[in-house]
């Protein structure tokens, strides 16, 4: 039973931990330049078919194809998702680019069900599928790896984000962009960069979950709906409110699903939601936001 | 010049009327289908744009409203009730639903409000997934009946067709109604400026409830519509995707604009299955990429760009 | 008026086609070609479109070529609905299709009505106890494979306890109930009865679940994806087997998709691309030349049933489609009537099947045929 128990905690944390990379990205952009992403979940759905173009079409081995789909992801979800979408929407207000995201979403699904296929692929896994025993418990070393590289990622971005000086700037825009500009901060540089460290996290949770839910064109429904309630329920505009969510959602699924009633897991994440939305909407650990009429 | 371009749009509008009457006898059975499909789409077309065009409330619930509609139609008609008593219990209780969400989640701010509808509609739908002794669950409600007037059946493609367009004008003519009514202007003085709204004592609260409440019970009574139409009801088609289409409808046609849900219907419904495209994809992909460059140079749908274009 | 119309137009037609025998034969596919079970749809449709190649290599049937149009239902039993309005409106001569039950459930009346013989890939029970007399499986319904992996379980596995993993759809539920049904009379417990979801990704709760019970066997019934997932977390958490499922569980794409998650797995497969006959081994060559992946049974499915319907309609010498399916009541096609058949196969009054399986393992990435079970008829 403690065993059990103790088998779903890191199972949920491990899942959690990569509905937290995605979470912090979705947040980010979101404090940073009004941008709510709808596609975010496409965003991590897509890197991972990028490594299997460049392992299949390309016949690269598995860590140069994901260097290649680092750098094609950053430039397409980082740069270019700025340049050609963000940059010239978000002076009509947030709905159309809100609009336009989800017609993002639809894009890259059905590009890839096209071009690609509908079926699921198998992608390399980072660890063996064996496990480990420690004080008798048997954990799977998957969710152990992937729990410890989540966390290392977490960690080195909170270091840069208080630790530099350019991620002291990112803060800064993200709180106040116009005072930010008055202190000549380059407002548009650090935008971009959020969009660039977007970019690196989705890949990054790509390759830690596609091992695990095979590559598939409709990976990214569920992972996106579940990045906007952890970023929520955390609290969006703190870093570590995205981490808390996320860490929180994997856990609280992951017991639902076992003891509660499998069927109606995703409910619990749903009201927590709208009971953190009517009551504390600046999240468990954000702080609460005043924003002009 | 202003009355050419004025007579460009009625003539417009009138070879559309024309068209929709004539329909039935120009195409085969799967063709009628398809546009009873548009009509009824349009009508919560219609309820999420009184919601989202003229209130500027954003809802991502509607196909939960939709699919509640569906369901009470499908469960009463197929254990005997008359049509018309589960259409308006569709329609009220959509209503009542409408106005008991949108008490607490329309205090929050526009954003949230997406979420906050968001969550509602995936909550429905996993109830309606579920709870097999009500719904169905997954194996859904199948064999329910077209409705039947006093020996009248309109269970002929052709019937049920004119049977749903007359709602679609009975709903048009309805909404043209409210919107010109003060009630209407008290709508478009919210989206416009909801502070100024306040300080000239609109009670802005229960007019943006009765909007969104409204535009639920027009979400009901499509989805009453929807279960004759297709004859089986499972959760599948009331997911989030439903609400999503729903809302690009709305913008692509036009948001705030009296024909725009008949217009955005139109593209998502009508177009894939008239402008050949090689498969599925093809075409979701040329529309995911229409929306993006309309929603870059004119935010406000095809309608709106028509209007530039008039206005030249 | 307009009906009258119609008529002489549809009798010109008829008169024409008569005199100009180079009319196609329209064949409609309405099958999950996208959607949860898109691998089994799409390895159908390539059957079908293989063994359609080689006839219309050979000039077609009766002389006359088989043009084919593919409908996606995008396993979703509304959108199949419509998608078969579509077809029906088309007039074809047989539509193949739908393999998702749930599908098959739905548009088996419109079907019926319009009087089209309807060669699917279901395999849920009850398909065939509805009445239809113009349906016809590819494959043995859950009615007669359940039996067959029960004394398995029973006699070569000897197990007593057992814990069920299952899809919560008309496929999953259709074989749940029946094998549940079969472990009863045969004294096994059902120890666990954990149901999932089409196209769930994580099931790291559910495998916890079967832990717990510690049965056994360990049954995995469900479509391809999720089956390699499961398998995949199985593995991962230590879960011990044996693993025993039914076509599924040791079908070419969950062996591809789970990779050495699934050694070790055993199971009863109704149709194979590794039986040790001929006929099929010719077959699965071809169609690894044709598309460059080895067909799961859902590739013969399509396969046979294309070259059923030519054998019967050559054997009749008209397209005659109420006589097509009163024809094949009670008929059986040998390898050597018609090789496209690939393995012997017999329909009853109601468009059951009855032919040989296998008992198969998993052996380094490769199902292995452990044995031949016999026809029931036999």
């Amino acid at each position: 039973m403690l065993a059990d128990i103790l088998q779903l905690l890191v199972a949920g944390l491990a899942t959690g931990g990569i509905y937290a990379l995605v979470a912090i990205g979705f947040a980010l952009l979101w404090q940073t330049s009004q941008t709510i992403n709808f596609a975010q979940g496409e965003f991590v759905m897509l890197p991972a078919f990028f490594v299997l173009i460049g392992m299949g079409y390309f016949g690269l081995p598995f860590w140069p194809a994901v260097a290649l789909g680092t750098v094609v992801t950053i430039l397409a979800l980082g740069v270019l998702f700025k340049k050609l979408m963000v940059d010239p929407m978000i002076h009509h207000g947030v709905l159309p680019l809100v609009i336009a995201t989800i017609g993002l979403a639809i894009l890259m699904k059905e590009a890839v069900r096209e071009f690609y296929g509908a079926d699921a692929w198998p992608f390399p896994a980072l660890a063996a599928a064996t496990n480990v025993t420690v004080f008798g418990v048997a954990f799977a070393v998957q969710s152990l790896v992937i729990l410890a590289i989540s966390c290392a990622a977490m960690v080195a971005l909170q270091l840069f984000l208080n630790g530099t000086r350019t991620g002291r700037c990112m803060q800064a825009t993200a709180q106040n962009p116009t005072v930010a500009r008055l202190l000549g901060i380059p407002v548009e540089r650090m935008i971009l960069y959020t969009f660039l460290i977007n970019a690196a996290l989705v890949m990054l949770a790509s390759i830690l979950i596609t091992p695990i839910y095979l590559a598939k064109f409709t990976n990214g429904e569920l992972l996106g709906l579940y990045a906007f309630i952890a970023a929520i329920i955390g609290g969006f505009n703190q870093v570590r409110g995205a981490i808390a969510g996320g860490l929180l959602l994997g856990v609280v699924d992951n017991f639902t699903a076992a003891y509660i009633s499998s069927q109606y897991r995703m409910a619990v994440p749903l009201v927590f939601l709208i009971a953190v939305i009517l009551w504390r909407p600046q999240g468990l650990l954000g702080r609460v936001e005043e924003r002009t009429v | 010049m202003r009355h050419a371009r004025r007579a460009i749009a009625w003539s417009v509008l009138a070879a559309a009327g024309v068209f929709l009457l004539a329909a039935p006898f120009l195409f085969r059975p799967y063709g009628i289908f398809i546009l009873t499909m548009w009509a009824v789409l349009t009508i919560a077309a219609i309820g999420l744009n009184l919601t989202l065009g003229y209130a500027g409330q954003i809802s991502l619930a509607q196909a939960a409203f939709v699919g509640i509609g569906s369901y009470v139609t499908a469960y009463l008609t197929t254990r005997g009730w008359p049509f018309w008593s589960t259409y308006v219990l569709a329609a009220v209780s959509c209503f009542v639903i409408g106005w008991l969400l949108g008490y607490p989640a329309l205090r929050v701010q526009h954003h949230y409000l997406a979420f906050v509808t968001l969550a509602f509609n995936t909550l429905i739908y996993l109830i309606f997934r579920n709870e097999e002794w009500l719904t169905g669950g997954i194996y859904g409600i199948s064999n329910v009946p077209r409705p039947n007037f006093a020996g009248w059946s309109m269970n002929g493609p052709r019937e049920f067709y004119y049977f749903c367009l007359a709602h679609l004008v009975l709903v048009s003519l309805a909404t043209w109604w409210l919107i010109r009514s003060p009630w209407g202007r008290a709508f478009v003085a919210l989206r416009e400026n909801p502070m100024r709204a306040l300080s000239l004592g609109v009670d802005t609260r229960r007019y943006t409830l009765m909007a969104f409440a409204l535009g639920a019970g027009l979400g009901g009574i499509s989805g009453a519509l929807y279960a004759p139409l297709v004859q089986f009801v499972d959760p599948t088609p009331f997911a989030l995707m439903l609400s999503l289409n729903l809302l690009l409808m709305v913008m692509v046609g036009g948001s705030g604009y009296f024909l725009g849900p008949f217009l955005g219907a139109a593209v998502s419904v009508l177009l894939p299955e008239w402008a050949r495209f090689g498969s599925d994809a093809l075409y979701l992909i040329f529309y995911a990429i229409a929306v993006m460059v309309l929603m870059a140079f004119c935010p406000s749908g095809l309608l709106g760009l028509a209007e530039r274009f008039m206005k030249r | 008026m307009t009906r009258l119309k119609c008529a002489l137009a549809l009798s010109a037609l008829l008169l024409m086609s008569g005199a100009a025998p180079a009319a196609d034969v329209k064949f409609a596919y309405v099958g999950e070609i996208s959607g949860s079970i898109a691998v089994s749809g799409g390895n159908f449709r390539d059957g079908i479109i293989l063994a359609v190649e080689e006839l219309n290599a050979k000039g077609g049937i009766l002389k006359q070529k088989i043009a084919l149009t593919q409908y996606d239902t995008q396993t979703n039993p509304g959108v199949a609905r419509a998608q078969m309005q579509k077809a029906i409106d088309g007039d074809p001569y047989v539509v193949l299709g739908p393999i998702f039950s749930g599908n098959v459930k739905v548009v088996m009346q419109m079907l019926q009505q319009a009087e089209i013989p309807h060669i699917i890939g279901g395999e849920a029970a009850e398909l065939t106890s509805l009445g239809d007399p113009y349906l016809f499986r590819t494959s043995f319904g859950q009615q007669i494979g359940m039996p067959k992996i029960a004394n398995f379980i029973r006699d070569e596995l000897k197990a007593k306890t057992l814990a069920l993993i299952w899809v919560n759809n008309d496929f999953g539920k259709g074989g749940r109930d029946r094998l549940i049904k079969e472990l009863n009379t045969r004294n096994i417990k059902l120890v666990a009865d954990v149901s999932t979801e089409s196209g769930q990704v994580d099931f790291a709760a559910d495998v916890v679940k079967l832990k717990a019970a510690n049965a056994d066997v360990v049954f995995v019934y469900s479509n391809e994806e999720e089956c390699a997932r499961i398998m995949r977390e199985a593995r991962r958490q230590g879960l011990k087997g044996p693993f025993v499922g039914d076509t599924t569980l040791l079908s070419q794409k969950t062996i591809e998709l789970a990779g050495d998650a699934a050694n070790g797995v055993m199971g009863h497969v109704g149709l194979t691309a590794d039986a040790p006959l001929k006929e099929v081994e010719d077959f699965k060559a071809r169609f690894q030349r044709r598309f460059n992946y080895v067909p799961d049974h859902n590739g013969l499915k399509g396969y046979s049933g294309v070259y059923a319907v030519k054998y019967v309609t050559e054997k009749l010498g008209k397209l005659d489609r109420k006589a097509l399916a009163k024809t094949m009541h009670g008929l059986t096609i040998t390898p050597k009537d018609e090789p496209g058949i690939l393995i012997e196969t017999t329909w009853d009054t109601t468009g059951e099947i009855d032919r040989i399986s296998f008992l198969a393992e998993v052996v380094d990435g490769k199902q292995k045929i452990t044995k031949i079970l016999p026809k029931i008829g036999k």
